[in-house]
């Protein structure tokens, strides 16, 4: 089995009110020195077949549904 | 085609929640409206409570959390929509048979590539998308919006150009993108704009009027042909002049603002 992680992340330039949001509320707690907070997807697959089909597929599930190409980036990596 | 023959497919899955008053809206107009599984239109459903979306003239997407916004809003109905009845929705829409999406319903319109559809008429991946708002929260507020149509939307064809209408908004990813620098310009061309936010004077929106930060205050797209429209505001929720947000406050129509978007949809298909 292989176990692929897909990561989606917000392309440059597209606001991230979560990651922003999130910024905010970490210093409000007083957590000092922050540069920079960004929200990021992670899903995990098991697939059973070997690596480098799981990796195609693991592409193409981006393609139809876990990536809006618009304002999403992904990567596809064997875990 | 009269009134009271048409049909309404008011669309669900788990998670719409919507679906009462964008049924009751239709009906409020004469049209005779049902909520629809998805699995009904799949096969997925015993023999009596099997449908057919080519039985139907108007099929409507209601708002609401389909799939919990799992992924990404209206991504997981627009997927199973592709995979289980991806060609028979891409049929309905070039009989020109219209198709509204509202709030989250508009996001899956969207997701499944049937708006803005500026170069086909179903793209294979979305050329768009509804994207979270500005202020990163979900606004539930009065909106004003504006008739921007020049007459191509089904949904706007009794609304004057440039009458404003109070229409409330709720969600959180408002807000709509495109890889595309030209892409406003574009839809206007096309006269795919079917609706802008505006203050309540009719002047430019800003925030909170423009409730998500959508680039020219765009609040609703009809695709080139006008039988498909997706809007974030809510006209179902203002059919009657009670639930106008300022009913006690000197509003005087009989009737809600909604409801002509929905008028307007039946005398569209009169006409056919």
């Amino acid at each position: 089995m292989t176990v692929i992680e897909i990561r989606i992340e917000l392309k440059k330039g597209v606001a991230d009110p979560e990651g922003k949001n999130t910024w905010k509320t970490l210093e409000s707690l007083g957590f000092e020195g922050i540069r920079g907070v960004r929200s990021v997807k992670l899903f995990e697959v098991d697939l059973d077949m070997p690596a480098d089909r799981a990796v195609a597929a693991g592409e193409e599930m981006c393609r139809k549904l876990l990536a809006n190409p618009v304002v999403q980036s992904y990567k596809v990596a064997v875990r | 085609m009269r009134a009271e023959d048409v049909k309404v497919c008011v669309i669900r899955i788990e998670g719409t929640n919507c679906e009462d008053e964008m049924a009751n809206a239709f009906e409020m107009v004469g049209a005779q409206a049902e909520k629809v599984h998805l699995k009904q239109l799949i096969g997925q459903a015993p023999a009596g409570f099997r449908r057919s979306l080519e039985d139907y003239d108007v099929l409507a997407f209601p708002g609401g959390f389909s799939a919990g916004d799992y992924v990404r809003a209206g991504a997981i109905f627009a997927a199973r929509i592709k995979a289980g009845m991806g060609g028979e929705v891409k049929r309905f829409v070039e009989e020109g048979k219209p198709v509204l999406g509202v709030c989250n319903g508009f996001q899956i319109l969207v997701e499944l590539g049937l708006l803005p559809a500026i170069d086909e008429v179903m793209s294979d991946s979305p050329t768009a998308a509804l994207y979270t708002n500005d202020s990163g929260r979900f606004e539930c507020r009065p909106t004003v919006l504006r008739n921007e149509s020049r007459g191509k939307c089904a949904f706007n064809s009794l609304i004057p150009r440039g009458k404003l209408l109070a229409i409330p908004s709720a969600h959180a990813e408002g807000k709509l993108m495109s890889m595309d620098p030209d892409f406003v310009s574009k839809l206007e061309d096309n006269d795919q704009i079917a609706f802008r936010y505006v203050r309540p004077d009719g002047s430019g929106a800003d925030y909170p009027w423009n409730p998500n930060g959508s680039p020219s205050d765009i609040a609703g797209i009809c695709n080139p042909a006008g039988n498909v429209m997706g809007m974030m505001p809510h006209p179902e929720r203002v059919m009657t002049r009670f639930t106008h947000s300022d009913w006690t406050r000197g509003y005087d129509s009989e009737v809600g603002d909604g409801r002509i978007i929905f008028e307007s949809v039946m005398k569209y298909l009169e006409k056919k």
